[in-house]
């Protein structure tokens, strides 16, 4: 039977193109392979390859057509001792298959997208509890030792969970995280990289779709940049371009922001870059309480999460509960100051300056409620809201820089979702858009403090 | 040096062998032949149904180099893993994945893979074993090393194939992962697939060096270059190979000499070589017309057998063809799953 030939689509954009000349004529033999026309399209200039043995029996269009569709016959191939005149017979077989299929097959209408996107940075289920626990018997202990803690509880009861990274293993950890787990774990499961973020960063990613829970340790989240096509191409996106086949259950975690004079390429805040990633789960926990609640809830969690923690905050000490079943959800908010005037919300160590400039509000007469946001991806819209509805004032504080910031978020969506209840616009108070500087007095400059905080609580109240 | 001469250069450096060597195992021949032409005819097809508009996006077809993996996939077991970039349909149909699933994928149906949201560069199968499909070149070779990690930490005794094409070994990644897979011997094998082009740039313009088996030289890695457009010289590559890496000796690297006959992706005029550089590799080296040849000359199968052979794998090509085009697109609810896993 003829195999019509088809204008092919020779590129991701082509619908039309030339058909620039024929290097067969009519009734010459052809063999897979060669080539049988140039085709100009919008990019380049193309050879037609014939897939099939026989003869060309007839040119449907002759060189110099112009404008040629895409899927247009354009010649028949003739088996050998086939007539060309069975070519005219509207039974001819494509050079693929049905013909009809090049429409697209009953495309069901995607909808358009709605003006405000419903549920906010794709709303994943929870981790384990859905509800903050209770702190129970507790004592108190410094930030590092209860990430240490969370991560030995985990290795005693998960096997296939392990630590790697630079210096986790003898060094116990270049900010001494993980001390003792060598002695305990062994080799095996507390692993000394070598410098090489992208390299293990790959590796663990493929340990983890095996069913293996790494833990890797970033010395600080600014040598992560090294990996971080690893982070958002193999770790946050394989689940989806697998079709739910393969899950990589993984936590990236270590020190982020800035330290202290440790200047530009040492002391960046990553938050957002994370946040913005469909696939990822962010946190970034000030107490030791919840960095040990949510660094368990992390390791526990399916998917890859992201853990930010800051240096100077390893030496601060919490009460911390003794349970070793303490969890605290991914995706939740904490309310740590009751207030009425106005919100302040903040992670990490800008949680102790929200708490700080709430303090010295007081004593001005206004009673500033402070949001620990805990996690950042998902994120806790609902308590946020929640807050402005009854102070119609807010106030987001972040170590990083203001342009596509945390608090650029929370300013549009507290604006979609609670506009008529602010009595001010949302103020954002940022690290400086700069890098950071390394002389002491700069650096200071750099950074947010509680009184910037006090000023714009201070300024939204309209109040100086 | 002009492209042609220097890719004759680099596959001169070891001798190619006319044809196969050795007497055939019937069974086996056979199977490797069927299975080579399985990937052929896919891939042609694939190309027409690009041509139609069926297939949209990128579209790299591995015609040219079905021995590479046919070879490689008989030396291991299905519960070793595979894992390579984006030219990744032969490596599918040798892991043993339907033609169906992976046509309807490249056409973006809910039949496919990845329930049409991966496509043709992002395609896995965990009961295949096959981790996939990475369109980040050189990204796919920490992960397979990984993959070979975690069989080491379970002491499973299985290995990973981490396959690369000559554009990748120059990403740094590919180094950080030799020295880690040394360093604690893991049980991986890099099969480097160099088929003399990464894109559109000939090696010779990409590499101070073109003799990529010894890449691993500075970690100890031992290494090979093989044609690998002789099914049975990569099998016999790939058993030692796969034996030493099973051994807990750490990893292998094989270097395939192969040739891809089309473009680099479907929408590459291939200028950077003549025609009859590609004619010259298809009509004296093919590999699939290599063993053709062997497999009669032994009187192991009939020229008629071997065209048989070639109807069957048309009919199965075409039938999964007809179930891509037939199946559905995905439903629109699919845009929002599988970002996250249920904690």
């Amino acid at each position: 039977m003829p195999v019509e030939i088809l204008m092919p689509a020779l590129s991701p954009t082509m619908t039309e193109g030339k058909l620039a000349r024929w290097l067969k004529k009519e009734g010459e033999k052809v063999a897979s392979g060669d080539v049988l026309a140039e085709i100009e399209t919008d990019k380049a200039t193309m050879e037609l390859e014939s897939v099939n043995d026989g003869v060309l029996g007839k040119i449907l269009v002759p060189a110099g057509g112009d404008a040629v569709a895409v899927n247009k016959p354009i010649a028949l191939i003739l088996e050998e001792g086939e007539d060309a005149s069975a070519a005219t017979s509207p039974k001819a077989q494509t050079n693929g298959a049905a013909k009809e299929a090049a429409k697209p097959a009953e495309a069901p209408k995607v909808e358009a997208p709605a003006a405000t996107p419903a549920p906010a940075p794709a709303a994943p289920k929870a981790a384990v509890p859905q509800t903050e626990p209770e702190l129970g018997e507790t004592k108190t202990m410094t930030v590092r030792e209860a990430l240490r803690d969370a991560m030995a509880e985990e290795m005693r009861r998960d096997p296939d969970v392990f630590l790697m990274g630079e210096e986790v293993a003898q060094y116990h950890g270049a900010y001494k995280i993980s001390q003792g787990l060598l002695e305990e774990f062994g080799e095996k499961r507390v692993v000394d990289t070598p410098i090489t973020e992208m390299g293990f960063t790959g590796l663990g990613v493929g340990a983890s779709v095996m069913g293996l829970k790494p833990i890797v340790e970033f010395m600080t989240f600014n040598f992560a940049m090294q990996a971080i096509d690893q982070i958002i191409n193999s770790a946050a996106k394989t689940l989806y371009m697998s079709g739910g086949q393969i899950h990589c259950p993984i936590v990236f975690r270590g020190p982020n922001g800035a330290a202290a004079r440790v200047a530009a390429q040492h002391s960046q805040e990553y938050s957002s870059w994370y946040a913005h990633i469909p696939g990822l789960k962010v946190v970034a926990p000030y107490s030791a309480s919840d960095a040990k609640g949510l660094l368990k809830s992390a390791i526990r969690d399916p998917n890859p999460v992201i853990f930010l923690e800051n240096e100077i905050l390893y030496g601060h000490s919490f009460p911390v509960p003794t349970d070793p079943d303490y969890l605290v959800p991914i995706g939740k908010a904490k309310v740590v100051r009751p207030g009425s005037h106005v919100t302040i919300t903040a992670f990490s160590r800008m949680v102790e300056y929200a708490l700080a400039a709430a303090e010295t509000l007081k004593g001005e007469g206004i009673e500033a409620e402070v949001i620990d946001l805990r996690s950042l991806r998902p994120f806790d819209i609902e308590t946020v809201v929640a807050s402005v509805k009854k102070t119609n004032r807010i106030v987001s504080a972040e170590e990083g820089w203001q342009f596509a910031g945390i608090g650029s978020e929370i300013s549009a969506l507290v604006m979609e979702q609670a506009f008529d209840y602010l009595d001010a616009p949302v103020a954002r108070v940022t690290g400086v858009d700069v890098p950071m500087p390394y002389a002491a007095n700069l650096e200071k400059l750099a950074l947010p403090h509680a009184d910037h905080i006090v000023a714009a609580a201070k300024s939204v109240l309209y109040r100086s | 040096m002009p492209a042609k001469q220097a890719a004759d250069a680099a596959a001169a450096k070891k001798p190619v062998r006319k044809d196969p060597g050795g007497k055939l195992d019937p069974e086996l021949s056979l199977r490797l032949y069927e299975q080579m032409l399985l990937i052929r005819r896919l891939e042609e097809k694939a190309g027409q149904m690009y041509g139609m508009g069926l297939i949209g996006g990128f579209c790299h077809l591995y015609i040219g180099q079905e021995a590479v993996v046919i070879g490689m996939q008989s030396v291991i077991t299905p519960d070793d893993a595979v894992v390579t970039s984006y030219r990744d349909h032969g490596h599918m149909i040798a892991c043993g994945m339907d033609p169906k699933g992976i046509l309807a994928e490249l056409c973006g149906r809910r039949g496919g893979y990845s329930k049409g949201k991966g496509g043709s560069m992002h395609m896995f199968s965990r009961e295949k074993n096959f981790y996939g499909g990475h369109g980040i070149v050189g990204a796919q070779v920490p992960f397979g090393t990984g993959i070979a990690f975690a069989h080491r930490y379970r002491e499973n005794g299985n290995v990973c194939l981490t396959y690369m094409g000559d554009g990748a070994v120059n990403q740094g990644q590919v180094y950080e992962s030799f020295n880690m897979a040394a360093l604690w011997k893991l049980p991986v094998v890099y099969v480097i697939e160099n088929n003399k082009y990464g894109m559109g740039t000939s090696i010779e313009r990409a590499s101070a060096r073109v003799d990529f088996y010894h890449r691993g030289q500075s970690w100890g890695i031992p290494g090979a270059q093989v044609d690998g457009m002789d099914v049975m010289a990569v099998r016999e590559a790939g058993e030692k190979a796969v034996s030493y890496t099973r051994a807990g000796k750490g990893p292998y690297i094989l270097e395939m000499i192969t040739y891809r006959y089309r473009g680099h992706s479907m929408s590459d005029p291939a200028k950077y070589r003549t025609r009859e550089e590609v004619q010259k590799v298809r009509s004296e080296r093919d590999p699939i017309d290599r063993l053709a040849h062997l497999i009669v000359e032994q009187g192991v199968a009939s020229e008629d057998q071997l065209k048989d052979m070639d109807r069957k794998v048309k009919a199965t090509i075409s039938e999964a063809a007809e179930y891509a085009q037939n199946s559905p697109e995905p439903d629109p609810s699919e845009l929002y799953t599988d970002v996250y896993v249920d904690a």
